[in-house]
């Protein structure tokens, strides 16, 4: 069996790991010492609850001839016990509330970053601050032949970060106050990073913030913590701290990158082109779905092989990858470019058995469409 | 109490039945019909039509054991009380299934509406102004006009709470023996509920042709058509109650003393009539 | 039938032929509380194994990392069920069952107050159970969005979700009959001189769950009616695009659902309130304040619901309120503990099985108790909520505590329901091998959930194998333990063996010892006097 690394992930899970992550925020921090510290209250209280009770157990037996007495009251005793709990639970209540009134603080962020979850992956847009304009999807990177399938073994071996890796990480510098808002497109995901102490569900047609102040640069890891569906255990998190300088220069990497993928609606391809760039997207974004052969998931996901939708006039595909249909479908208009959008059409319509008669369409066409 | 409990057991326990389950398989077929029906299976529809009218068969026997058992004298003044146990509680669980959409509509206009307005949300919806009554943010949904409180609902309004004095006459004649009467101020009570039922057939007909508005009109309309709907289906449960009453009480049922079955209906009607009283004021007034 | 129905009741009253009924009519037309307390249980048991093999379905796929035995699809299908059976099929109507068979032998009434409806309450759950099972052989499989049926994702399910959602509208109706029938034989069949305040803790608790039920078992109704709307009928409840809010269905559901986990341990709490005096030899320590505090735990249970939700981004003032609202609840709750103990304090204890559970049941509930505590604390709760530390909690509280109360209830009642005393042997290795496996399958949990490993994942990174495979075989041993249970406790002891005496326990008191066992057929036609 592949069974994978036997190294701790850094800025994630550890083998064996037995608590909490390392806190790299200052909120972390907090939530790392209050748990140590109702984990000590609850362990005294638990010893000294069962220390009375295994004592009992042991002497008041009858086998040890134990006779039993018949009280079965006393005021003062449970006025006692009723007020002493209450009086812990108020000291273990005012820290946490410390730190619930400091997470909830997102004001004076520096950079503010729009998360947006989807079936199966996470788009990042920056709002605000330096590196505003960046926006690309993080997907993950493990491949499959890692994960393998039922009755299909893995044929590659697992990596360090299995499960926990991506094409594009989020960069963000060091000790800067970074905001988070989230949302989703489809159904409620949930971001987090536990060495940040951040989690925050995403939630379509809504947007919620948090925020984290990372004090220490290195790569940290989270995953898809709300139900989202058949993918909901590979859509991870990953977040590289990095300097001001370094910062500044993935800034302006990405910035050039941006640009220079950016499509002319208004090129006019072959369909041969269409079809390369659109079997990318379709393994990028389709695939799940679908699947590889087309042939969807029976009363899931429809096939688009020998599809009517597929191989009949193209105007309602248009529509219908622009704008989704419920229940499963998304919209792809915020996510995929025209040009994404008109090659995956055109794959469609020339992969398996499809030979459609409109068999191709153009982004200017996805274009018009969108209005 | 009545001479009736005479020899009544202390508690009555009735003997096997087979109503039960058969009523629990009848509502399996309803249920499975109705889950194919949903999902566009023509047999689901016939199925849960099915299903319905056999529950349906199924009670109407069961209540006629329970009438027969009733009238044979076999009830206890303690079997009375724990009637009257059980329907007060039925209608406790009946006013949280209401709350459970009041408090829909309250959440959807005092608390998701404006966060959905708020300045965050512009991110996503530039042009969404929090007043109640909209069309949703994503702008999917048709326009429509709400609906005001005149002139049916406050017609409506009046026609329960006369219902309500109408039946509470009835009642006191039974108690004072006057069968004809009560029977009168129960025939008009049902009378009453009906015609509470057309105007809300009219209102729907109304909202749909004229104002658009309609059960997909966004979270207003969901809100509007549930409310009044279960409200709507209540009404009708409880005027079918008191017309077997009334049926019961012309068939020569019920003493002056001995007459649960007339107040249970009655109680589930003044319920019925405070949930829309509820309606009113929320749905219709603010 | 050639005469009228009503004519046959009057007969049937007068004859005695239907006091003994026979064969399947016995069962299926069934108005004797024993019976139906016997359907009850054995439907429950049924469940129990049904949602267990679920479970380990779900345990050997996560015996590694990667996807061995089935698609993610399919996992999630497997978790959602596995927590909707164990919780509506499973645990809720095996306590229904001891209700059943208990409530009116401990307050000394002859049935229940309404015997046809208490068959009906049972009636329905098969119809229900089907409806659920049968939902995974529709296209799409059954309802994959987990048992909080959370929307939007349950608006994309198929049409196994609206089989779910009848299904749950039918258990629904059965609570809510099943809850007024205890609510009316506890509060008007009393024997006289049963007093309220001097009933039996099983029975306070009951009552108090009952009036938790029908209080919020409509809700849930309406939350599940909207979805269905939502997913059919084009409302907008719980979708922003036309005004509603996803997050609305979480409030609804949860002003149900925090209660309902009350529902599934406060007759766990009167079982073991009954068993431990009996086997200390000495009346329950602070009889009132137990009723007390079983009554306050109720209220507080309605305004905690939104722990459940401090990830969803709750204004800071909500989150307080509910943080403060949640760690309350441990104060009656420990005032419970405490009692118990003191209970046992300076008595004379024996430890039978009953007894072992019970005992069992104080100790691992209490650490249960003591992780939703710190899960109530909103800060640690973010970094928690999700992950398998909340699983870890969840299992404390339902398995070692509403399971193993369930089965200290079955040892210290059964000799009254069979008429043999079951093996102590075998009652023993039962409880040390469920006890011990159990803390193998859960214990290991925490651990992953600290470490970050989200629930409802059919696939996790490879750095959690070792607490995975730990608790999977832990889990096929609990498992096995609960066959042994089956086969060598509770079948023999149906059959045969030591006959019970009609009070086996020298130190239990109340109503139902002083009937033979087994208990025949009807017991307190006439009501007997409580000194
Ligand atoms: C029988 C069921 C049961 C019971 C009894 C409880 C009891 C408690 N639960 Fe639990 N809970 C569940 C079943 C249950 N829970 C389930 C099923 C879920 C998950 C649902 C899902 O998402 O699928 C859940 C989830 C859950 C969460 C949400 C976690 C998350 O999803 O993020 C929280 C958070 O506050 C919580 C808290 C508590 C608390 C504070 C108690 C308290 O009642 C515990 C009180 C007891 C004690 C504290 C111990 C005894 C006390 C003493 C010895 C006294 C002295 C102690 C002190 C003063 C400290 N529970
Ligand atoms: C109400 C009670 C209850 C009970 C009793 C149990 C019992 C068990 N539960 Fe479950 N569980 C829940 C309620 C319960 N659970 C809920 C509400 C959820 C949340 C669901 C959700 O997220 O939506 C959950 C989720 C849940 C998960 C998380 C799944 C996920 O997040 O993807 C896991 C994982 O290990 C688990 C395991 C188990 C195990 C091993 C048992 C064991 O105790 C089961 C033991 C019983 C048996 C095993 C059956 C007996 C044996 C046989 C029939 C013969 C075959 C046996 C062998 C060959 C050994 N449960
Ligand atoms: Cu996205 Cu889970
Ligand atoms: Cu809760």
């Amino acid at each position: 069996v592949v069974n994978g690394p036997a190294v701790d992930m850094k800025g994630g899970p550890a083998i064996k790991q037995l608590n909490l992550q390392p806190p790299v925020t200052q909120i972390a921090e907090q939530i790392y010492s209050i748990h140590n510290l109702m984990l000590v209250i609850c362990l005294v209280i638990f010893v000294a609850v069962f220390g009375v009770m295994f004592y009992s157990i042991l002497k008041h037996r009858k086998s040890v001839g134990h006779k039993p007495a018949t009280f079965h009251e006393s005021t003062a005793v449970e006025i006692a016990w009723t007020v002493v709990p209450f009086i812990i639970v108020i000291v273990m209540a005012l820290p946490a509330t410390k730190t619930v009134v400091a997470m909830k603080d997102t004001s004076n962020a520096d950079i503010t970053i729009k998360a947006t979850g989807m079936q199966w992956k996470w788009g990042y847009d920056y709002l605000k601050g330096e590196g505003e304009g960046i926006s690309f999807l993080s997907t993950l990177s493990t491949p499959r032949t890692q994960v393998g399938a039922p009755g299909v073994e893995p044929t590659e071996k697992r990596g360090d970060n299995y499960l926990i890796e991506v094409d594009n990480e989020v960069v963000v510098p060091v000790n800067k106050k970074i905001r988070v808002i989230t949302t989703a497109n489809d159904v409620i995901h949930g971001w987090t990073v536990p060495a940040f102490g951040v989690k925050q569900d995403a939630i379509p047609g809504f947007v919620r913030d948090t925020w984290f102040k990372a004090e220490k640069i290195g790569t940290y890891r989270g995953q898809c913590v709300e139900l989202c569906g058949k993918e909901h255990a590979f859509m991870p998190i990953v977040v590289t701290v990095v300097s001001d300088a370094d910062y500044k220069k993935w800034v302006d990497g990405k910035k050039r990158e941006m640009a220079a993928k950016a499509d002319d609606p208004s090129k006019v391809w072959t369909v041969d082109e269409l079809k390369q760039r659109g079997e990318k997207v379709y393994t990028q974004h389709c695939v799940a779905c679908h699947q590889a052969t087309g042939k969807g998931v029976p009363g899931a996901f429809p096939a688009l092989d020998a599809s009517a939708m597929v191989t009949g006039p193209k105007a309602p595909q248009i529509n219908i990858l622009l704008n989704g249909k419920a229940p499963g479908m998304p919209a792809w208009k915020g996510v995929l470019s025209d040009t994404e959008i008109a090659a995956v059409i055109t794959y469609t319509r020339n992969s398996w058995s499809n030979k459609a008669a409109e068999n191709i369409v153009q982004p200017a066409e996805v274009l018009a469409a969108r209005k | 109490m009545s001479s009736q409990h005479a020899n009544a057991p202390y508690y009555f326990v009735p003997g096997p039945s087979k109503w039960p389950v058969l009523g629990g398989t009848t509502l399996l077929l309803t249920m499975i019909g109705a889950s194919a029906w949903v999902n566009g299976l023509a047999w689901g529809s016939y199925l849960n039509f099915a299903g319905i009218i056999l529950t349906l068969v199924v009670l109407y026997k069961w209540f006629g054991d329970a009438i027969a058992e009733s009238e044979g004298g076999k009830y206890s003044a303690r079997i009375d009380v724990s009637f009257r146990w059980s329907m007060s509680w039925f209608i406790f669980s009946e006013v949280m299934f209401f709350a459970a959409f009041f408090g829909a509509l309250f959440y959807a206009r005092a608390i998701s509406m404006p966060w959905l307005a708020d300045l965050d949300h512009k991110v996503l919806w530039p042009d969404f102004a929090a007043t109640w009554g909209n069309v949703g943010p994503a702008g999917t949904v048709e326009a429509f006009r709400t609906m005001g409180p005149f002139p049916i609902p406050t017609i409506n309004t009046a026609l329960l709470l006369t219902s309500g004095v109408t039946l509470t006459i009835s009642h006191h004649a039974l108690r004072e023996g006057h069968r004809a009467k009560t029977a009168f101020w129960l025939f008009a009570t049902v009378l009453l509920g009906a015609v509470f039922m057309g105007f809300q057939v009219y209102e729907y007909m109304h909202a749909y042709s004229e104002l658009n508005l309609k059960l997909t009109s966004g979270i207003y309309g969901s809100t509007f058509f549930m409310l009044t709907g279960f409200h709507g289906f209540h009404v009708t449960m409880g005027a079918i109650m008191l017309s077997v009453v009334l049926y019961r009480l012309m068939k020569g049922h019920f003493t002056a003393e001995h007459h649960f079955a007339f107040e249970g209906a009655a109680w589930y009607w003044h319920f019925v009539d405070v949930v829309w009283l509820g309606l009113y004021v929320v749905v219709y007034w603010l | 039938m050639s005469t009228t129905s009503a004519d046959h009741a009057h007969d049937h009253s007068h004859d005695h032929a239907h006091d003994h009924p026979h064969g399947w009519q016995r069962w299926l037309f069934a108005t004797n509380h024993k019976d139906i307390g016997s359907l009850y249980l054995w439907f429950a048991f049924t469940m129990l194994l049904a949602g267990g093999v679920m479970a380990l379905g779900i345990r050997s796929e996560l015996f590694q990392p990667g996807l061995q035995l089935m698609q993610p699809e399919f996992f999630n299908q497997l978790t959602t069920m596995h927590g909707l059976i164990m919780v509506f099929g499973a645990i809720m109507p095996a306590f229904v069952g001891f209700a059943n068979w208990m409530v009116p032998l401990q307050i000394g009434a002859s049935d229940m107050a309404f015997a046809r409806m208490n068959n009906f309450s049972f009636w329905l759950m098969p119809p229900a159970a089907l409806l659920l099972m049968g939902s995974f052989w529709v296209p799409g499989g059954a309802t994959a969005a987990g048992w909080t049926l959370y929307a939007p994702l349950s608006t994309q399910m198929g049409p196994g979700m609206d089989m779910a959602i009848f299904a749950v509208h039918i258990m629904g109706a059965s609570s809510i009959m099943g809850s007024i029938n205890i609510i009316t034989t506890i509060l008007n069949m009393r024997a006289p001189g049963m007093t309220l305040m001097k009933m039996p803790m099983f029975c306070w608790t009951w009552l108090i769950t009952a009036y938790l039920l029908i209080a919020v078992m409509p809700v849930l109704a309406g939350a599940i009616t909207m979805t269905l709307t939502d997913r059919h009928f084009g409302t907008s409840f719980f979708n922003a695009a036309g005004g509603g809010d996803p997050v609305m269905y979480q409030h609804i559901f949860w002003f149900f659902g925090h209660p309902e986990v009350y529902i599934m341990i406060l007759p766990a709490f009167g079982i073991v309130s009954q068993i431990v005096p009996a086997f200390s030899r000495k009346p329950l320590f602070g009889y009132a304040s137990m009723v007390y505090a079983t009554a306050s735990i109720a209220i507080l249970s309605f305004i905690v619901w939104a722990h459940h939700m401090f990830t969803t981004g709750m204004p800071v003032t909500a989150q307080l309120f509910f943080m403060y609202a949640t760690m309350l609840i441990s104060v009656p709750t420990g005032v419970k503990v405490f009692n118990w103990v003191a209970t046992m304090w300076k008595g004379s204890m024996t430890f039978e099985t009953p007894m072992l559970f019970a005992v069992g049941f104080i100790f691992v509930f209490t650490m249960g108790g003591f992780t939703g505590l710190i899960l109530a604390v909103t800060p640690i709760d973010i970094q928690l909520q999700d992950t398998y530390y909340v699983v870890a909690h969840f299992h404390y509280v339902l398995v070692a505590g509403s399971l193993f109360a369930l089965f200290a209830g079955f040892y210290y009642w059964g000799p009254k329901w069979t008429g043999f005393m079951y093996n102590e042997t075998r009652g023993q290795i039962h409880f040390w091998g469920s006890l011990i496996l159990f803390n193998i399958t859960f214990f290991p949990m925490h651990f992953l959930g600290l470490a970050g490993m989200p629930r409802r994942y059919a696939d996790y990174p490879a750095q959690f194998t070792d607490f995975n495979q730990i608790a999977t075989i832990g889990a096929f041993g609990f498992g096995l333990m609960q066959v042994y249970f089956i086969l060598a406790v509770v079948i023999p002891s149906i059959k045969g063996g030591k006959p019970a005496p009609a009070k086996p326990w020298d130190g239990a008191e109340g109503l139902e010892w002083t009937v033979p066992s087994p208990a025949p057929f009807h017991t307190f036609e006439e009501p007997p006097v409580f000194k």
